[in-house]
């Protein structure tokens, strides 16, 4: 065995040295492995990338979608540790690759991942039912903070990122929210139609079904500024006529969640930057601005230093949170 | 536009040799990918995904749908002949159906299984054909309390009229409610019974409890009896299939009913899991006369397949309708349908009648051709049950474990399906119920969370649960259920002064 094993390593290192110091590229099929059950977000994000790379032809190897949602996505990242070293396996994630080690008990840490390129941001809106007495998020501020508990927010999982939103706005401006956890966020959304919640905080690509029909309405946006110009979606508005939250009143600049690309630790720098590369193409290609126009996200490309910023910045003001509702583990 | 007239146009759309080449193949793939346990409708849909991106959306859906209703029949095929449920909505079909394979009418059980699986579908189609505007409000007004009567409901129908031992049931119940809690859980985010395993964090698998319970167990009771296989060879005929045939519309009530609930819990998302278990839980309490259930009831497949089939088709307008999924499968569909740039929504069916009726109307067709080509594959797959022990018996074995397997790939599930068959094994042999530990499974987890959410809703007051006529009727039926059985069997016992044997 161990002989076969060093033979086979000779011969690899021998085919790998011929073409003197030519690029890494991938010899096996490609597992991408994604941090949520099938049809969610995640996923989404994970099989438009794996359509488009062997679609435009940047990877030409056959690319294996595997779902590991279980514990919150910990599943996926698990298998990125016991997968260490494996150049074959991509893990496709949001924030939780980071934050979940902050709120549970995980037998893996940051040091088990490598951050290869984050490709979008998906925004949170504060959305209410169409014939709600609010017209302004202060107004629904206020109503929350005249009778604490009294509104009611539904959220996807708990101490996940719609929960700790809801807390931030507590923290930001005061109010007292009662927060109900879903399973995901097309069952939170129906929950608001029918009546049974009073906000949650959907992607916009969640709610839209909801708000083309007239049933719910969004009071505010928390992204820098306003979202993308587009087509009327429901009396006349659109996207970019929703007032981004800071400019409403609530003191919240941005609250975004990034798409990430991981890889197990301890791959190599070249194999490392072949799939960054891969990536980039990815996300400059049309194929892909269409999957952002559709699911009403913003484009970003973020890697290497910028990428390993982004998820220090985000790290610290979430765990702030986290603190501040006594959710840390440790 | 009428309903009908655009039922009449979508039908315009599902039927050109290319869509119906579509169905075919659809139909084809899934029959085999639910012959197969573990690789269910979830995965092999998703596995085709991919392929469908340069197919047309309306052209993606059919194919898409076809292979579903493929894998809901061929679910059944295993459940039938080797106790193994090949999906997890037909588990509640081995109670009766590997019984009648067993007592040599394997062809008159798949036949039995198949007809009601393809009339519980078409009812589903109608009642979406006729309700698609209507249902979708009707579902709007389940929130968690909702939800929770009607797993009750579903709890109830199925342990009401239990003839197991009470205690024996207690004990089935509440070990199925314990394994359903292990893993992270939704609402508190903590970690549950894990005790440090990370390949528990995702929780046990249902599918793979029921492997090994069914599949094994059942294997190693055969080994303990001396190698004999106990499906006696059975005649292959095409007349026994047409027979059976005849012979369904004596069972009219019963298709009728559980075409019904299958409806009901498809609109409502309760699932075709929960509705297969509540109409065999029902059917059993509405019987009077006759063999008791479990020993091989042409009832007992009847109504857990109307009642999968019926949900089955119903989940999919929840799903259009409200991008609610209903069941793992439609979940998948979804996410096809977002990447495909559809947005599911009560607005879909005003922007896109082409897609919507289109899918609808080829539900009508293949799942004619689900019936036929799988009846026409009854002789062949009855014909197994001939082959010798020695040969088909290491097969199961393989089959279960490539099944656990692929659920999630993990290796750890293979030791979980040798542990549960031994669990399987000894509950058989103490006569410990199976059905109230599977039931808990599928169920427990869903109605926690909805009692759970229920109580931070109410502040922990249970007057939730009989705020509004809605979830108080659900209540009230499914207290009924519990109660009422045990009375009349006590009052009877009483007045007749017979003791109890």
């Amino acid at each position: 065995m161990t002989y076969l094993k060093t033979a086979l390593l000779a011969a690899t290192a021998i085919a790998a040295a011929a073409p003197a110091m030519a690029e890494w590229a991938p010899s096996r099929p490609i597992e991408f492995v994604v941090a949520s059950g099938a049809g969610g977000g995640t996923d989404n994000f994970a099989r438009t990338i794996q359509a488009t790379l062997n679609r435009e032809g940047i990877i030409d190897n056959s690319v294996v979608v595997l779902n590991k949602g279980g514990g919150s996505g910990a599943e996926a990242f698990l298998y990125a540790m016991q997968n260490e070293g494996n150049a074959h396996k991509l893990i496709f994630g949001t924030n939780n690759a980071y934050l979940l080690p902050h709120v549970a008990q995980m037998a893996y840490s940051m040091e088990n991942l490598d951050p290869v390129a984050a490709l979008a941001l998906d925004e949170f809106l504060i959305w209410v039912k169409a014939d709600a007495p609010y017209q302004t998020a202060t107004e629904f501020v206020e109503a929350a903070k005249a009778e604490p508990g009294s509104v009611t927010f539904g959220g996807s999982q708990s101490k996940d990122t719609d929960e700790t939103l809801v807390s931030l706005i507590e923290q930001t401006t005061g109010a007292d929210f009662k927060y109900v956890p879903f399973n995901g966020g097309g069952e939170v959304g129906v929950q608001l139609a029918g009546g049974h919640i009073d906000a949650h905080v959907n992607n916009p690509n969640e709610a839209l079904g909801q708000w083309q029909s007239g049933a719910i309405r969004p009071l505010c946006v928390f992204s820098p500024e306003r979202m993308a110009e587009s087509e009327p979606i429901h009396d006349g508005k659109g996207w970019q006529d929703i007032p981004t939250c800071q400019e409403s009143g609530i003191d919240i600049a941005s609250y975004r969640m990034p798409r990430t690309v991981w890889m197990p630790a301890g791959v190599d720098e070249e194999a490392k930057a072949f799939y960054t590369d891969a990536l980039r193409q990815v996300a400059e290609s049309d194929a892909w601005q269409e999957y952002l126009d559709k699911t009403s996200q913003t484009g970003v490309f973020l890697s290497g230093d910028e990428l390993t910023q982004f998820i220090t910045d985000n790290e610290t003001s979430t765990v702030e949170v986290f603190a501040a509702e006594g959710w840390t583990s440790q | 536009m009428g309903n009908f007239d655009l039922l009449m146009q979508g039908f315009g759309v599902a039927i050109t040799p290319m869509h119906l080449l579509l169905m075919v193949a659809g139909v084809l793939m899934g029959l085999v990918v639910g012959v197969l346990p573990g690789l269910g409708a979830p995965n092999g849909v998703s596995l085709l995904i991919p392929l469908t991106f340069s197919l047309d959306p309306t052209s993606a859906i059919i194919l898409l749908s076809s292979m579903y209703w493929g894998a809901l029949f061929g679910g059944s095929t295993t459940s039938i002949l080797f106790n193994i449920p090949g999906e997890p909505s037909s588990v509640a079909t081995t109670f009766d159906g590997y019984p009648m394979a067993r007592s040599g009418e394997s062809t008159r059980a798949l036949t039995l299984a198949f007809m009601s699986a393809g009339i519980g579908a078409l009812t589903g189609v109608i009642v979406i054909t006729l309700l698609a505007g209507w249902a979708s409000n009707f579902a709007l007004r389940f929130g968690a309390p909702e939800y929770f009567a009607v797993y009750f409901l579903a709890f109830a129908a199925f342990i009401g009229m239990g003839s197991a031992a009470p205690m024996k049931t207690l004990v089935a119940l509440t070990t199925g409610l314990l394994l359903s809690t292990v893993g992270m859980d939704t609402i508190t985010g903590s970690v549950r019974l894990t005790f440090g395993y990370s390949e528990l964090l995702s929780g046990i698998s249902f599918l793979v409890v029921v492997i090994g319970l069914f599949g094994i167990g059942e294997l190693l009771s055969t080994v303990q009896e001396g190698l004999r296989f106990r499906g006696v060879a059975s005649r292959i005929d095409l007349r026994d299939v047409l027979k059976t045939i005849a012979e369904l519309p004596r069972y009219w009530a019963t298709s009728a009913r559980s075409a019904l609930i299958g409806i009901w819990m498809g609109i409502t998302p309760g699932g075709p899991t929960a509705a297969s278990f509540m109409s065999y839980g029902i059917a059993r309490s509405a019987s009077r006369k006759g063999k008791a259930f479990g020993t091989g009831r042409p009832e007992g497949i009847i109504a857990p397949e109307t009642a999968d089939h019926s949900a089955g088709s119903c989940a999919m307008l929840p799903m259009l309708a409200l991008g609610v999924p209903s069941s793992a499968t439609a979940a998948v569909m979804m996410g096809g349908l977002m990447i495909w740039g559809l947005t599911p929504g009560p607005m879909l069916f005003a922007t896109q009648p082409d897609f919507v009726w289109g899918l609808i109307a080829s539900m009508y067709v293949s799942n004619l051709i689900g019936v036929v080509l799988v009846l026409a594959t009854v002789p062949m797959f009855a014909a197994l049950l001939r082959i010798p022990f020695a040969v088909i018996g290491p097969m199961i074995v393989a089959i279960c474990f490539v099944g656990a397997y692929t659920v999630s790939n993990s290796t750890f599930d293979l030791w979980l399906v040798l542990l549960f068959g031994l669990v399987g094994y000894l509950f058989s042999k103490l006569d410990y119920p199976i059905a109230p530990l599977v039931l808990a499974m599928v169920l427990g987890h869903k109605a926690e969370n909805a009692f759970h959410q229920s109580m931070v809703l109410s502040d922990g007051s249970l007057g939730i649960f009989f705020a509004n006529p809605l979830v108080s009727t659900i209540m009230a039926v499914g207290i009924a259920l519990l109660v009422v059985p045990k009375v009349l069997a006590f009052g009877s016992r009483f007045r007749r002064r017979i003791p109890v044997e």
